[in-house]
């Protein structure tokens, strides 16, 4: 858990939970980076680590950004495109606040184990005390600043908690390597040893997952 | 941008003495590659770029075309600045074999034998060539050239299937490979556009069995129509009606219908116009046969048979850095078939960028002016120069 703990200098601007994200990378390690955006942490990625970080994004705009910044960028999406990588294709697998709005968040986190070694999954956490509280209060699907598209068109389809996502990772045999919660900004909060209550304050959650056999 | 070539100087050429054996078995006894350069090599012989030329292109990339007077057909893409940049890259662009702008071809003289007339040209006998054929020889043109490693290999349509067959042939000689608007096949729809080309072409009495060139005639009637029926594969739906709706030739803006019409052919849409001035002034600088030879060389195509049917085999181990780009409105080279690649490319461990281009111009729009593939072909050139080490 020491790697935790000294998080590299990045980029400036970076979101923190992409520094957060890169500081559980290894140098020198082949990564992909799902739903990359224009490309800022494999950008980092390659620059401050010497990583081979390619990136798969689904918004065209964004790729063509990500490419024409002269980043290995790909069109393609997490349900159907992760299929096409040979097994141990990666060391790390990067899925950043994408989880909840795939098709298949269980099959997604396979292909991830398939074609990479560890996985690097971030996710909002539905079980946020205030979420609970607005459903518990008003008896309405929450509106929080995370979540903040009403139910029937948001693209957060899959959302679940931080103890949910233990849950899955026990019954698909994952080790977690190392796990936080954060606030939005991506902000490490001091839950790291009660899952419970990081679950109840954690906005936001940040796992290493690694294949296991 | 001076465009003109230098005053007095001949098209470059090569010629290969020892010709080369063909994928068909038969061997051309001599070779001419006919190509032209921009920019200069380096000294480690690391920035050569090679630009692979689609159908009916040819070398003249980037400077006036000698027939036509017109710019190069890629001088948006190609010249100093530009995302292909000449200050930087030492580009070469060759006529493929089979071409009919000095390479050898249908066009070319016939070597001398017993059954071969003095002065006779290849013509229908020119052996049928393939896009490994023109890959080969294009490899024989930078062997020459002394280059053993391309910094990249450029093209589009059919110029981007030679890029894949170069990655796939060459992957030592070849760090970036682009493939534009492209297929790693011939599809069932594009060979059948083909093969009306054709028949147009046998259709037309001047073609006479393919020895036109002994009456001194072109078959101008066929070459053009096939070459009106491929230029609107080249375009889209959309983009021929923003550029002409139903607009009639010089009859304002009223409405077309019969009524007004002296004759059934009389008046004429502004769509048939430009598609016959296209079919026109293709035949004064394209030849027929060669049009033949080099539209069976697409339908050949197919990367993956010739590896076991597994398009991932072709790049196998590959480290090549790939970027495709294909156009949102190309129904001759559709996205899937890039994002095909793409997937393979994926199975075989590579490198690969991918985008679609948002763009109504159809396949043609990898000619025009695309300020998104623009941006993203000389963003992948320059993120490609960082890891090979080429001084910007």
């Amino acid at each position: 858990m020491n790697a935790m703990e000294k998080i590299q200098p990045v980029a400036k601007n970076m979101r923190l939970d992409l520094r957060l994200i890169a500081g559980m990378i290894a140098p020198g390690t082949r990564v992909l980076d799902i739903g990359c955006g224009d490309g800022m942490l494999i950008e980092h990625l390659f620059r401050t680590k010497g990583c081979d970080a390619r990136g798969i994004e689904i918004d065209m705009a964004e790729v063509t950004r990500a490419v024409a910044h002269g980043l290995p960028v790909m069109h393609g999406d997490a349900d159907s495109d992760l299929a096409h990588y040979p097994d141990a294709a990666f060391d790390y697998v990067v899925l950043s606040r994408t989880l909840q709005a795939v098709e298949r968040p269980r099959e997604v986190l396979r292909q991830m184990l398939r074609i990479g070694t560890r996985a690097v999954v971030s996710f909002p956490n539905f079980g946020h005390w205030l979420l609970r509280w607005q459903l518990l209060s008003r008896g309405r699907m929450p509106m929080t600043p995370t979540w903040d598209r009403q139910w029937y068109e948001t693209p957060n389809i899959h959302p679940c908690t931080i103890r949910d996502f233990f849950a899955l990772c026990e019954v698909e045999g994952y080790a977690v390597e190392q796990w936080l919660a954060a606030d939005d900004a991506g902000r490490r909060a001091p839950w790291r040893r009660f899952p419970r209550l990081a679950n109840l304050f954690g906005e936001q959650a940040l796992f290493l997952l690694r294949r296991v056999g | 941008m001076d465009q003109s070539p230098p005053a007095g100087a001949e098209p470059t050429r090569v010629v290969f003495a020892d010709g080369m054996i063909l994928d068909c078995g038969m061997a051309l006894p001599d070779m001419t590659v006919a190509y032209r350069t921009y920019g200069t090599l380096n000294a480690a012989r690391s920035n050569a770029v090679l630009i692979c030329h689609a159908l009916t292109g040819d070398q003249y990339v980037a400077e006036r075309h000698p027939l036509t007077g017109k710019p190069g057909w890629w001088d948006q893409v190609v010249g100093p600045g530009r995302p292909v940049d000449t200050a930087r890259f030492f580009v070469i662009c060759a006529n493929v074999l089979g071409g009919c702008m000095g390479s050898t071809g249908p066009r070319s003289p016939r070597p001398p034998g017993p059954e071969v007339a003095p002065g006779a040209l290849w013509g229908t006998d020119f052996p049928p060539i393939t896009i490994a054929d023109m890959v080969r020889a294009q490899r024989r043109l930078i062997d020459h050239l002394g280059i053993e490693r391309l910094f990249a290999v450029v093209g589009g349509s059919m110029g981007g299937m030679q890029v894949l067959e170069w990655a796939a042939r060459y992957p030592d000689a070849v760090f970036a490979a682009v493939p534009v608007a492209t297929a790693a096949y011939h599809s069932a729809q594009n060979i059948a556009f083909n093969e009306v080309g054709r028949q147009a072409i046998f259709a037309d009495p001047d073609w006479r069995g393919g020895r036109y060139w002994e009456q001194d005639t072109i078959p101008a009637r066929g070459l053009a129509v096939a070459r009106m029926c491929a230029h609107i594969t080249y375009l889209s739906e959309q983009a021929l009606s923003r550029k002409f709706g139903r607009r009639l030739q010089g009859a304002g803006t009223g409405p077309a219908s019969p009524s007004q019409a002296s004759s059934l052919f009389g008046d004429m849409f502004e769509v048939e116009s430009y598609l016959q001035h296209q079919g026109s002034t293709f035949v004064r600088r394209f030849d027929a046969n060669s049009y033949l030879t080099i539209t069976r060389a697409m339908d050949y195509f197919d990367l993956a048979a010739d590896h076991g049917g597994d398009l991932a085999a072709a790049f196998a181990g590959s480290r090549t850095r790939f970027c495709l780009a294909s156009f949102s409105s190309d129904w001759l080279f559709p996205t899937a078939q890039s994002r095909a690649i793409a997937r393979a490319l994926n199975r075989a461990g590579a490198n690969v960028s991918f985008v679609e281009i948002e763009s109504d111009k159809g396949h043609d729009a990898f000619l025009l002016d695309e300020p998104d593939f623009h941006r993203t072909l000389a963003g992948f050139l320059n993120g490609c120069a960082v890891h090979a080490g080429i001084a910007a």
